[in-house]
C-alpha cells in the first residue's frame, strides 16, 4: 500500500515539474512578448512624431489590461494544473508515510515549494504578480529537481523526537514564511532592475517597461515581505517552545535556530530600513534579497553541512 | 545635508560671503547628548540590527561551548594553530562573548531610548484630538467628491455617525469631520518593543536562578534531585542549594520501540518509554512515564529523556570464587544499531588492578573478516567482547580521572589485540576464566541505562509570555492601518451640497483609497439621495 502511494507521488512530482517547465517556458514567452511591446508603441508615437517621452509611456498602459496576453494565459493555467498535481504529490506522500509530508528535506522541499506556488497563485486574487511567475517557477522547478534527485529518501517512521504536534505547526509555518519570502525577493530582483533602468542602465531589458515602477514594486515586496516577517517570527517561537519539550532547554544556540535568528534580524533590518533615510529603495531590496538567500542557505547548506541538533535531513 | 544648487535659489539672491562655518561647541553634556542622539536614531538601530545578524554568523561555523563541548575538544585538536586565535577573540562561547554582547546591549540601548520617548508621545495623541480639517482636500489622497441636496450641518453629523461606528474618533470642525483611527498600530509597535527588552531581561536575569543537571541511571536504579547525585551539573548565577527540591525518581524500565516491517527502516526507534517511580518528599510513591516529548514535570523541575544505551552487569570473582566486582555499567553507544563501549575499571581485590575495554553488540552479528557489527539495536543476540589490561590504572595518586576511558600508558594488555589471548566474548549467562590465573568473568544481565535530564528554569513562563506579546504587538503594529479621514461640505446655491473626502495614510497603508471611495458612496447612501455623478 505504502509503495503504491509512493509511486503515485513520484508520478504526480514528475508530471508537474514537466508542465512546471511548460510554464516557465511560456513565463518567458511572456516576457519576450513585452519586449516587443514596447517596440511597437515606440514606433507608433515616432510616426506621430511628437517624440515626448510621457507619450512614450502612455499606449503601453492603455493597451495593457484590456486583454490578458496568449502566454500569459497559458502560463497561469499550467501553473495551476501543475501545481494541483504537485498538492497530489505531497497529499500522496503523505498518506503513504502515515503522517505530515515534511519530516526530511526531500518532503520539506516537495511541500514548501507547492506552498511558495499556493501562496503565488492566491496573491493573483489582490494583486497582480504574474510577471513574477518566470522567477517562481524556475526557483521552484530547480528546488524539486533537487530534490528528487539530491534529497530522495523512501518513507519511514519518525523518529521519537519528531513524534509531537509541534512538527505540524512548526515546520508548515516556517515553509509558509518561506512562501512569502520567495515572492518577495522575486519582487525586489525585479525591483533592483527597474531602478537600474530607471537610472538608464538596463536599456536592454526593455520587457520592464510593461512592469510596475520600482516604488510600486517595493510596496509590493514590503507587503509580501511583512507577513512572511510574523510566519518567521512565529516559527521562531514556536520552535523554541518544541525545543522546550524535546530537547529540554528552549534556546541553546543550534545552529539552526542561529540561522533561524539571523534570517529574523535580516528581515527586522529590511522592516526597519524602510523607515531609514538613504535605506529605502535599492538598498532595501537587497535587503530583501539577502533574506531570502539566507533562507535557502538555512535550509540546503546548515541543514547537509552544519553539525546541529536539527538532523532530519534523512540523508 | 548638501547645499542646494544656485539655479535653485529664487532670482535675485545673493549669497553671503563664504565664511568658515562655525559649529555650535558642545561640552561634556553637549557630548552626551550627541552621543544619545547618534545612539537612539533609526539608522544606528539599523546598522546594530544588521550588525548583530553578521555577528551571530561565526557560532554556527565553529562549535561552542555551550552546545558542543565535545565539538569543541575535538575542533581544538584538528586546528591547533587556529583554535588560540579563536579562542582569545571568544568565538567558541560567541553568544556570550564581549563583542557579541556589546552589539545587543548597544541595541537594546538603542531600543530603549526609542520606545520612551515614543511611548511619551503615544499617550499624548492618544488624548489628542484629531487635527483640524486641511484647507485644500483636493492635494490628500484617495480624494474624491460626490454631489448631494440637502441640509448641510445634518450631513456633517452623518458623516460624523459613519465614522464613529467604522472606529474612527472624530472631531467637528464647522462644516467639517475630521477623523482618526489605528492608535493600536502604534500601541502594538510599543508593545512589540517592550516585549522584546522583556524576553531580553528575564533570559539574562530568570537565567540564573535555574539550573540544568545530568544523571545516567540504569534500570532498577534510583537518582535523588542533589548535588552529590549529579554526574553533571550546570548551576545559574544565582543558585543556591535550597533551589533543589529533594525527590527521587526510580527507573523501572526503559521499553524502546523499533521499527520492525519497513526493511528501508528496520531498526529505527519509533519510540522511548522510560517507566519511573517518583517520590516527593513526604509523598506517597507514584508511578509516571517519560517519553522524548514529553518529559516529567516534578519538584519545580522537568525531568527530559535525553539518552539511552546498555549497562552489562559484569561480575569478576577471584580464583577462590568470591565477588570482586558485580555493577552495571553504562556503555557509550557509538552508532544507531547502539554498538557500544564500555570501561570497567577494578583496582581492587584481584592479584593485580584490571582494567577492561567492553564493546557490547545488542545483536552482533560477525562480518566475513571476523570482526563483529551489531545489526539491530534490541538486544536478540547481545554479546560483550572483552579486552583486559593489568598494570597501573591510574586511580591512587588522588586525581581524578574520566570513569569513560582508560589511560593504557602503563598498563599491560593480557586479554586481546596482541595479546596471547583472544578477545573474551561474552553471551549474558556466560563466564569465563581470566588468564594468569587472576578468576573469572561472567556477563550477569544485560539491563538498559537512561540518561536524564533535569531543568529548572524558574523565567520560562515569563519569557513564554513576552514572546506571546512580542507576536501580537508586531501583527498588530504591522496590519492595523493608522489612518486621518476628512469629510467637507460645501454648500452650493439652491440647496446643493458639494461633499469632499480624503484620507492621510500614517505609514503603509495599500487600502486608503479603497476606504475614502467606500466612504463616499456610503455617506451618499446614508443621506438618502440620489447620486449625480
Amino acid at each position: 500500500m505504502t509503495e503504491t502511494l509512493v509511486s503515485y507521488s513520484t508520478i504526480a512530482v514528475y508530471s508537474a515539474m514537466a508542465i512546471y517547465a511548460l510554464a516557465f517556458i511560456m513565463f518567458t514567452l511572456d516576457l519576450s512578448r513585452r519586449v516587443a511591446a514596447p517596440v511597437a508603441a515606440a514606433a507608433r508615437v515616432e510616426a506621430v512624431g511628437s517624440g515626448s517621452t510621457a507619450v512614450l509611456v502612455e499606449p503601453v498602459i492603455d493597451e495593457a489590461p484590456k486583454k490578458t496576453p496568449r502566454y500569459l494565459r497559458a502560463a497561469m493555467a499550467l501553473t495551476i494544473i501543475a501545481w494541483v498535481l504537485h498538492v497530489g504529490a505531497v497529499v500522496f506522500r503523505g498518506a503513504a508515510a502515515g503522517r505530515v509530508p515534511w519530516a526530511n528535506m526531500f518532503e520539506f522541499t516537495l511541500t514548501a515549494t507547492a506552498i511558495i506556488i499556493g501562496v503565488f497563485l492566491t496573491v493573483q486574487f489582490w494583486q497582480d504578480l504574474r510577471f513574477i511567475g518566470v522567477f517562481v517557477t524556475g526557483f521552484v522547478l530547480i528546488a524539486l529537481g533537487i530534490a528528487t534527485v539530491n534529497f530522495y529518501v523512501d518513507v519511514v517512521p519518525l523518529p521519537p523526537a519528531l513524534q509531537s504536534a509541534w512538527l505540524v505547526i512548526h515546520v508548515f509555518v516556517a515553509s509558509l514564511g518561506t512562501g512569502f519570502f520567495a515572492l518577495g525577493a522575486a519582487l525586489s530582483i525585479v525591483q533592483l532592475l527597474q531602478a537600474r533602468r530607471a537610472a538608464g542602465r538596463a536599456v536592454g531589458l526593455r520587457f520592464l517597461d510593461t512592469l510596475p515602477a520600482a516604488e510600486k514594486l517595493e510596496n509590493m515586496a514590503y507587503r509580501m515581505i511583512v507577513v512572511g516577517f510574523v510566519l518567521w517570527t512565529f516559527t521562531l517561537i514556536a520552535g523554541a517552545i518544541w525545543a522546550e519539550r524535546a530537547w529540554g532547554r528552549y534556546w541553546g544556540w543550534d545552529t539552526k535556530e542561529v540561522w533561524t535568528f539571523i534570517i529574523w534580524t535580516i528581515f527586522a533590518g529590511y522592516i526597519h530600513a524602510r523607515a531609514t533615510r538613504g535605506w529605502r529603495g535599492s538598498r532595501s531590496a537587497w535587503l530583501a534579497i539577502i533574506g531570502f538567500s539566507a533562507v535557502v542557505f538555512n535550509f540546503t547548506i546548515v541543514n547537509l553541512f552544519f553539525k546541529g541538533l536539527h538532523a532530519y535531513s534523512g540523508l | 545635508m548638501s547645499q542646494p544648487s544656485d539655479s535653485s535659489r529664487p532670482q535675485g539672491h545673493y549669497d553671503a560671503p563664504e565664511a568658515p562655518i562655525q559649529q555650535p561647541k558642545l561640552g561634556f553634556v553637549g557630548y552626551l547628548r550627541f552621543f544619545w542622539r547618534q545612539l537612539t536614531s533609526m539608522r544606528t538601530a539599523l546598522f546594530l540590527l544588521l550588525l548583530l545578524a553578521i555577528a551571530a554568523i561565526p557560532g554556527s561555523l565553529v562549535p561552542q561551548v555551550s552546545s558542543d563541548p565535545n565539538g569543541v575538544i575535538q575542533y581544538k585538536a584538528n586546528n591547533p594553530d587556529i583554535s588560540p586565535i579563536l579562542d582569545t577573540l571568544q568565538v567558541f562561547t560567541t553568544y556570550s562573548s564581549v563583542w557579541f554582547s556589546a552589539i545587543y546591549l548597544l541595541l537594546f540601548i538603542s531600543l530603549i531610548g526609542c520606545v520612551i520617548p515614543r511611548t511619551k508621545h503615544h499617550f499624548d495623541a492618544l488624548r489628542a484630538r484629531p487635527p483640524k480639517t486641511p484647507a485644500r482636500l483636493a492635494r490628500l489622497e484617495g480624494f474624491t467628491t460626490r454631489d448631494a441636496t440637502g441640509d448641510a450641518a445634518a450631513a456633517v453629523l452623518v458623516a460624523k455617525d459613519l465614522l464613529r461606528k467604522q472606529g474612527y474618533r472624530t472631531e467637528v470642525f464647522g462644516n467639517s469631520v475630521s477623523a482618526e483611527r489605528g492608535y493600536l498600530r502604534e500601541t502594538g509597535n510599543l508593545v512589540f518593543h517592550t516585549a522584546l527588552i522583556g524576553v531580553l531581561v528575564t533570559v539574562g536575569i530568570g537565567g540564573g536562578f535555574g539550573y540544568t543537571g545530568q544523571r545516567v541511571v540504569v534500570e532498577g536504579y534510583a537518582m535523588t534531585n542533589t548535588l552529590a547525585s549529579y554526574d553533571s551539573f550546570n548551576p545559574g548565577r544565582f543558585f543556591t542549594d535550597s533551589a533543589l527540591e529533594p525527590y527521587s525518581i526510580a527507573v523501572d524500565s526503559f521499553v524502546p520501540t523499533y521499527e520492525q516491517k519497513n526493511v528501508g527502516a528496520l531498526g529505527q526507534p519509533i519510540d522511548y518509554v522510560a517507566n519511573v517511580t517518583t517520590t516527593v518528599r513526604g509523598g506517597e510513591p507514584q508511578q509516571a512515564t517519560i517519553k522524548v516529548n514529553e518529559p516529567l514535570r516534578i519538584g519545580g523541575t522537568e525531568v527530559y529523556l535525553l539518552g539511552n544505551g546498555y549497562a552489562p552487569v559484569v561480575t569478576v570473582r577471584d580464583p577462590d570464587g568470591n565477588v570482586i566486582f558485580s555493577q552495571p555499567t553504562a556503555c557509550l553507544p557509538q552508532d544507531a544499531n547502539l554498538r557500544s563501549n564500555c570501561i570497567i575499571k577494578i583496582p581492587d581485590g584481584l592479584a593485580e588492578q584490571v582494567g577492561m575495554i567492553g564493546f557490547f553488540y545488542p545483536t552482533a552479528a560477525e562480518l566475513t573478516d571476523g570482526t563483529l557489527i551489531s545489526s539491530y539495536p534490541d538486544t536478540i543476540n547481545p554479546v560483550l567482547s572483552l579486552f583486559m589490561y593489568t598494570g597501573d590504572l591510574g586511580l591512587d595518586n588522588g586525581k581524578g580521572t574520566n570513569a569513560y576511558s582508560l589511560s593504557l600508558d602503563s598498563l599491560t594488555q593480557i586479554v586481546g589485540g596482541d595479546s596471547e589471548t583472544p578477545a573474551i566474548k561474552l553471551s549474558p549467562g556466560d563466564k569465563a576464566d581470566l588468564p594468569n590465573g587472576l578468576g573469572s568473568v561472567e556477563l550477569t544481565a544485560v539491563p538498559r541505562f537512561v540518561s536524564l535530564d533535569v531543568h529548572h528554569d524558574p523565567s520560562q513562563t515569563w519569557v513564554l509570555v513576552f514572546a506571546v506579546l512580542v507576536v501580537a504587538g508586531l501583527v498588530t503594529s504591522l496590519f492595523i492601518p493608522r489612518r486621518r479621514m476628512w469629510v467637507k461640505v460645501l454648500e452650493g446655491s439652491n440647496g446643493s451640497l458639494s461633499l469632499e473626502y480624503a484620507g492621510l495614510a500614517r505609514g503603509d497603508d495599500p487600502g486608503l483609497d479603497a476606504a475614502v471611495a467606500e466612504l463616499a458612496d456610503r455617506h451618499v447612501d446614508q443621506l438618502g439621495l440620489k447620486v449625480e455623478p
